[in-house]
């Protein structure tokens, strides 16, 4: 049954044929790839708005165009389109506003920012009552109906839609910082019901505003060490004290294999297969056995139809809080078994930070290009080990190695869990 | 390839709303052939809203920290998500809940309307913007309430009280996650890719926050109540009703092999996004749509539970599409259920299939709305309904389900 086009059960091999990134370190994957096998740091210290005051003052941000003021909505749309225009190019698909399959998205929250709120606020007289009633007198004068897109949870999936003509309703998602790997695995699962051919997967997002970096700083996950910036994100350290916030967007088109050796275009990756296990120990930490984490790295091997001795390469979630670095190692040493200390692992987060719900399609990105150009980026501010994680970090610089499959994993509040198997040719 | 086709059967059904609590309540609410329940008219005027009857939330959410740490939009749909559990006998059943996936159609959770208000106010007072980060709010917000403002966090919440963990995905995008949420339930299910999935949604209407997201869009109804085919005169919109509509999907023979029964069998399910930009669009969109999900049915009475938000042009454009049908000899017999619960928005769709399932396993549909001037009887047995959804704003769905023969005991 397994052949070129269809996998070891009989289903369409599903193919990646473009590939788009913008991160703190560049927009496109050649801004990208040298900063990061460079081992350079995309953190700094957040210019957008002030900080004084606030307990972390770092992020890995990406500049809005000059002139042009911040808004959470246009600057997760504007990096979208990038990403997913890059991809398009490369794959070579379809003609220009006419994407021959449908979009799956994820994004950032979709809520009025305070300058938003302030100007609604001011618009209406004090006697419409007080906080909303006053907010609710001031959009009924219709002057602000152009803030609809910000709080539509569906106006960024709409606008990339009408941008690239996608098939179809667009899917929009969030399962927290694993979402980037949610439409991947959906798209895979839609081309595998044959209900597609080829599909978009793109995660966004660009939510460094001062609400932002409060609710999570009120949760205890950000790293306070601010300085210097780039040496904050530091996953599997001893001295880890949390993630750091940053933007990015990553998009792949996947295609069957089929479809994309019809059209005479180059596989630059496989997806293998994916798998999930929701937690349902605690809202922010997982199983203190590990077992969820665990489930989703097994169910994506079963998936992929693989063992974990055919895994070369692990892009780890890694965020470099306490937490997750250490029940992700426990749970890899569970896998990977006797090879837990053999199978080199990196955590791309310690120089381009967390990109949330970005994170899982940005980091695909990653791995795929790791695979391909034979390098794998390093974790960088590895320079004191956790003594109780014995994992083969990729320590401080990049290493050369022929990656021929990655586990790509990704965690989320809430209990998500989304793991991917990825590979460099169909086996 | 994974598309066997597996034929997919309702076997659980939640809901909460302002009609009450679980399946009797909203069945004996649209059998009195009334009008409204519970609306407020005063607390949020000039607009009006169905409130949620009163829950004893910890009936399903037995830990007190557990009702802590989430706000009423999740208090609703995990209460919601647990009856449906219950309904279909998977409730505690650890081996099964460790293989249901979850589907949850979600918005946000709410702001803390004081703390804003109080931002607010010290912004205009000192004409400093960047006040509220450095001052206000790190003091003021609660980190159990950024909790219950993450989308996916409904969804945690459910695995975390009911331990529903095979998969966990939460769609966005107002109607369209609820239409989103059922077709990817039903196609993972017809292709044997899942064999049982919780899915739906919840509304908490009773917010300003969420009035304002609404409003900017120019979405809400703003005067007394009207059934939602009779707002167009005065411009359209919608009456938000609070709610929670889960079901239980299920493999036909994965039911048959612990015993469970079905309300019905959804036999097909389609969406689209029409563009919007032209009258008849959305009009367009539904014929094309009709046109995949009853393919071959010939002409007869045709039951419909429409999802009309009563916003315009989207509820007029449907209702069009609905007086089509009768010259494609379709004799249609519509109920507009947002017209007595309000307008759901994510669990609306979800909503709508549930009360269809319900519907048939009785052979009998509802009568229509009191005031209601185009919804028509219908005294024949209902052996099909279709389920219509069109966005407020965006997305158009249709599904239609079917009586099946060994259905429950009504």
């Amino acid at each position: 049954m397994r052949s070129l086009t269809l996998d070891s059960r009989g289903r369409p091999r599903i193919v990646v044929t473009g590939m788009g990134l913008v991160t703190s370190l560049g927009w496109g994957k050649s801004e990208n790839w040298p900063r990061l096998i460079a081992g350079q740091s995309g953190i700094a210290h957040i210019t957008r708005f002030p900080t004084d005051g606030l307990k972390t003052t770092i992020a890995g941000t990406i500049a809005t165009p000059n002139g042009t003021a911040y808004s959470a909505y246009t600057h997760s749309l504007r990096i979208a389109e990038s990403a997913a225009d890059e991809a398009i190019q490369q794959a070579g698909i379809g003609t220009p506003g006419r994407f021959p399959g449908p979009l799956f998205i994820a994004t950032p929250p979709s809520e009025l920012e305070w300058p938003q709120l302030s100007r609604l606020y001011a618009h209406a007289e004090p006697a419409a009552g007080e906080g909303y009633r006053r907010l609710l007198a001031a959009a009924r004068t219709r002057a602000f109906d152009e803030l609809h897109h910000d709080v539509a949870f569906a106006s960024i999936a709409d606008a990339m839609q009408r941008r690239f003509g996608t098939h179809g309703e667009p899917l929009s998602l969030c399962t927290a910082c694993a979402s980037g790997a949610s439409t991947i695995q959906l798209a895979m699962e839609r081309l595998r019901r044959g209900e597609a051919e080829a599909a978009l997967c793109v995660g966004t997002d660009a939510t460094v505003h001062p609400e932002g970096l409060v609710r999570f700083s009120l949760l205890s996950a950000l790293s306070t060490r601010n300085d210097p910036p780039e040496a904050a994100s530091r996953p599997f350290s001893k001295s880890r004290d949390g993630f750091v916030i940053a933007e990015g967007a990553g998009a792949v088109v996947v295609e069957t294999y089929e479809h994309a050796r019809a059209r005479g275009a180059k596989p630059l990756g496989v997806v293998m297969g994916a798998g999930e296990k929701a937690d349902c120990y605690h809202r922010t930490r997982s199983k203190p056995d590990g077992s969820a984490i665990i489930g989703a790295i097994t169910k994506a091997l079963a998936d992929a139809d693989v063992t974990s001795n055919d895994i070369d390469h692990v892009n780890a979630h890694g965020t470099s809080t306490p937490e997750n670095d250490k029940m992700e190692w426990l749970s890899l040493a569970h896998v990977l078994g006797p090879r837990k200390h053999a199978v080199p692992v990196t955590s791309n987060k310690s120089q381009i930070g967390h990109t949330l719900i970005a994170a899982g399609a940005v980091e695909a990105v990653i791995a795929l290009m790791t695979m391909n150009e034979g390098v794998i980026p390093p974790t960088i501010n590895h320079h004191e080990p956790d003594p109780e994680i014995h994992l083969d970090v990729v320590s401080n610089t990049a290493r050369t190695a022929q990656v021929r499959s990655v586990l790509s994993n990704s965690f989320g509040f809430g209990g998500q869990n989304v793991c991917l198997v990825l590979a460099a040719e169909p086996w | 390839m994974d598309n066997p086709t597996q034929e997919v059967w309702v076997t659980g059904i939640g809901l909460l709303s302002c009609a009450g609590e679980g399946t009797a309540a909203h069945m004996g609410a649209f059998d009195q052939g009334v009008g409204p329940a519970h609306i407020d008219t005063q607390g949020f005027a000039p607009y009006p809203v169905h409130t949620l009857a009163a829950i004893d939330m910890s009936r399903q959410i037995a830990k007190k920290s557990d009702l802590r740490q989430m706000e009423r939009w999740q208090h609703i749909g995990v209460y919601a998500a647990g009856l449906a559990l219950e309904d279909a006998g998977i409730a505690h059943q650890a081996h099964l809940l460790a293989e249901t996936h979850l589907i949850v159609a979600a918005g946000s959770g709410e702001r803390d309307a004081s703390v804003d208000a109080k931002v607010l106010e010290a912004i205009v007072a000192r004409g400093d913007t960047e006040l509220s980060a450095k001052e206000i709010l790190p003091t003021a917000l609660r980190p159990t309430l950024f909790l219950a403002q993450l989308s996916n966090l409904l969804a945690g919440n459910i695995s975390i009280v009911h331990n529903v963990t095979a998969s966990s995905r939460t769609f966005m995008g107002e109607e369209m996650a609820g239409l989103s949420a059922i077709e990817n339930a039903v196609r993972r299910i017809a292709a044997g890719q899942a064999q049982i999935i919780l899915v739906g949604g919840a509304l908490n209407a009773e917010r300003k926050d969420l009035l304002l997201g609404y409003e900017l869009g120019c979405n809400l109804w703003p005067g007394d109540y009207a059934p939602v085919w009779q707002r167009h005169t005065a411009g359209g919109g919608l009456i938000p009703g609070s709610a929670g509509a889960f079901l239980v999907l299920e493999a036909r023979a994965h039911a048959q092999e612990r015993g469970a029964r079905p309300y019905a069998s959804v036999r097909a399910i389609a969406t689209d996004r029409a563009r919007r930009s032209e009258p008849g669009q959305i009009r367009r969109i539904l014929q094309q749509l009709f046109r995949q999900v009853v393919p071959d049915l010939t002409p007869m009475p045709l039951a419909i539970l429409s999802g009309a938000s009563g916003t315009e042009p989207a509820t007029q454009e449907e209702r069009d599409f609905l007086n089509n049908l009768d010259t494609d000899g379709f004799t249609p017999a519509v109920r507009a259920f947002g017209s007595r619960l309000g307008h759901t928005v994510e669990a609306h769709f979800p909503l709508g299939i549930a009360l269809a399932a319900l519907a048939l396993n009785r052979g009998a549909l509802f009568p229509p709305s009191a005031g209601d001037i185009f919804e028509d009887a219908m005294t024949t047995q209902v052996e099909r309904i279709l389920v219509t959804g069109v966005g407020h704003w965006r997305g158009e769905g249709m599904a239609l389900l079917e009586r099946v023969d060994v259905g429950r005991a009504s």
